[in-house]
């Protein structure tokens, strides 16, 4: 093993150095720009909603304040808790927050119990066909996610395409209410992240040699025993990749359930909206995000660490 | 076991079914533009008058304006942001801050749209910048850098370095091995990122709507607006020109692309003709 260590880490080392600018440019332009606009706004974010509402601008007391009420330099750092006390107390922020997660949650086993059945017959068609395959699930991407939500509106409304065509065939013998309840939420997250999940499930599927399923079958194992016992195990980086994929965008989610559900579907991405742009309550809305943040830090660190994963595998 | 590259009837019609969901509730939304009635579920008839509609509404027409010049300019920008970010990861194995920089790079892939929105303003009431085109735009740019990024990044892994290095041998600096070697390589990465970024960008409600001020409404919030006020099919016109203009973008980049290979193939070829004969 020395020797091949030796070689893959002396060769390189003096092109680093030749590459000084150019690398500290490379690192220190992105990160500059990140550090700035997405780091430091979450630290003012975790600021202000320690901040209380007030009616001015901008509408938030500030967190430290140099002069007294006389006019002397007097620092003093004001912390008011009183925003998580009331996300704590309030039964809406706590059900909201439950719901969202509730919601998130369903719509991924819906999402992966119908994308796996797509990502598998792409895997298995085929190879000339899979390039087109793979593009015509992307595709939609590129039509606005306003849009795609949009549309569902006219499919399930009472007096829509999806209860007119039940009723003709009679199916049913008065329109379903789907539009403003928690079903539509469930059928616009599906539908808007299914190829968050068809992707990840695809590339796992796909790179499964079809051999270990005949030496499955030869041993004697019924095709679902081989697919329960071979397929799904060796697909489930897949599984876990596209699940939060779908699942913690989800939770966050704001249009979804603004457009399709009622007044009835809390979700927290939409209470914070709210508390924002109708109650003009930015402390509040700024402890909802953080609270909404906490919430998914566990999931977005395991989504973190598949990427590091796959990206060591590739190299 | 017969028929490894066969299709079943399971895979046809998951392949059907799958197919149908992703793409049925668009089509109907474009049939139901050309209709001649105010409903959107009856058919009355083909029409396009909901097109014209479109064409005399002014304030449709200036956020579509504001929306690509957004779209334009955030774009570029995440395309060199992206590369650069995507060079560090894939190259530097080691430096200070990788761990956070890795972390700011994937995390806005995931991140919800309203904490990052809700962020981004309160940082531009915090420097006191007015919210406009340009708050708009510096939003975008960040949050589809890491798209870019990622992109840029996967082209590198699989990155034959040997050719920078003969380069820098035969004594070019590392700005021009860069520029003459590197860059040409990954452009279909950075093109690939660029083609993301744009549409990305295009269809932004949410950090849009908390990093704009007055006079920057981009064309998802006019239309998320009209929508909240009812259904129309004049959304549903608006909705089949911007799925038109995308579907054409991408059509046209992907011949682009194939030329390009083809005509690639055929330099090579003519060269090996050379070298053999």
């Amino acid at each position: 093993m020395s020797r091949e260590v030796l070689l893959s880490r002396e060769t390189p080392r003096p092109r680093h150095d030749r590459l000084g600018l150019g690398r500290a440019l490379a690192i220190a332009v992105p990160y500059l720009w990140l550090g700035l606009f997405f780091l430091a706004p979450f630290l003012i974010i975790l600021k202000l909603s320690f901040a209380e509402v007030v009616l001015a601008r901008p509408p938030y007391t500030p967190l430290v304040e140099w002069l007294d009420a006389a006019g002397q330099i007097a620092p003093r750092i004001r912390v008011n808790l009183g925003n998580y006390a009331l996300l704590a107390g309030d039964d809406l922020y706590i059900r909201s927050l439950i719901n969202s997660l509730r919601i998130a949650f369903v719509s991924t086993l819906i999402a992966l119990a119908a994308g796996y059945p797509l990502a598998y017959a792409m895997a298995r068609a085929p190879e000339s066909w899979r390039t087109a395959l793979v593009t015509l699930v992307i595709l939609p991407f590129w039509t606005s996610f306003l849009i795609r939500v949009y549309a569902w509106i006219g499919i399930l409304k009472d007096e829509g395409l999806l209860n007119a065509l039940l009723l003709k065939l009679g199916l049913i013998a008065k329109p379903l209410v789907i539009l403003n309840t928690d079903w539509a939420v469930h059928i616009g997250i599906v539908y808007s992240y299914l190829p968050f999940m068809v992707l990840p499930l695809y590339a796992a599927l796909e790179k499964q040699d079809p051999a270990l399923l005949e030496a499955a079958s030869d041993l004697g194992a019924p095709p679902w025993k081989a697919f329960w016992t071979v397929t799904v195990p060796m697909s489930l980086p897949g599984i876990i990749a596209g699940s939060l994929l779908v699942f913690i965008p989800a939770v966050g989610e704001f249009v979804i359930p603004d457009l399709l559900g009622g007044s009835g579907t809390l979700m927290i991405g939409k209470t914070l909206w709210a508390e924002f742009f109708n109650n003009r309550d930015w402390p509040l809305a700024s402890a909802i995000a953080v609270v909404l943040l906490i919430a998914l830090v566990a999931p977005i660190l395991w989504f973190q660490r598949q990427q590091a994963k796959s990206e060591g595998s590739a190299r | 076991m017969n028929g490894r590259n066969r299709l079943s009837a399971v895979t046809v019609s998951a392949l059907v079914f799958g197919f149908a969901f992703l793409y049925l509730p668009i089509l109907i939304l474009v049939v139901f533009s050309f209709n001649e009635s105010r409903l959107v579920t009856v058919w009355a008839g083909f029409s396009t008058k909901w097109y014209a509609a479109v064409f005399s509404n002014r304030q449709l027409l200036d956020a579509a304006s504001v929306t690509i010049r957004v779209a334009l300019v955030s774009a570029t920008v995440a395309t060199a942001l992206g590369t650069l970010a995507g060079l560090a990861l894939a190259r530097f194995a080691r430096f200070r801050g990788r761990t956070l920089f890795t972390g700011m790079v994937y995390a806005p892939l995931v991140m919800p749209e309203v904490i990052t929105g809700l962020s981004l303003l309160l940082l531009f009431v915090a420097l006191d910048w007015d919210r406009g085109y340009w708050t708009v735009t510096v939003a975008h740019a960040t949050f589809t850098t890491a798209f870019v990024a990622v992109i840029v990044q996967s082209r590198l892994v699989g990155f034959d370095r040997s050719l920078e290095e003969a380069a820098m041998d035969l004594g070019a600096t590392p700005l021009r091995t860069f520029f003459a070697v590197t860059l040409p390589l990954i452009a279909p990465a950075l093109a690939a990122g660029w083609r993301l970024a744009f549409p990305l960008s295009l269809d932004d409600l949410v950090i849009s709507s908390f990093a704009s001020g007055p006079g920057a409404t981009t064309l998802p919030m006019r239309i998320y607006s009209q929508v909240r006020l009812g259904v129309t099919p004049e959304i549903n016109a608006v909705s089949t020109l911007l799925i038109a203009v995308v579907a054409v973008g991408a059509i046209a980049a992907t011949l682009l692309q194939k030329r390009g290979v083809v005509r690639r193939a055929r330099a090579e070829a003519r060269q090996n003709g050379r070298e053999n004969g």
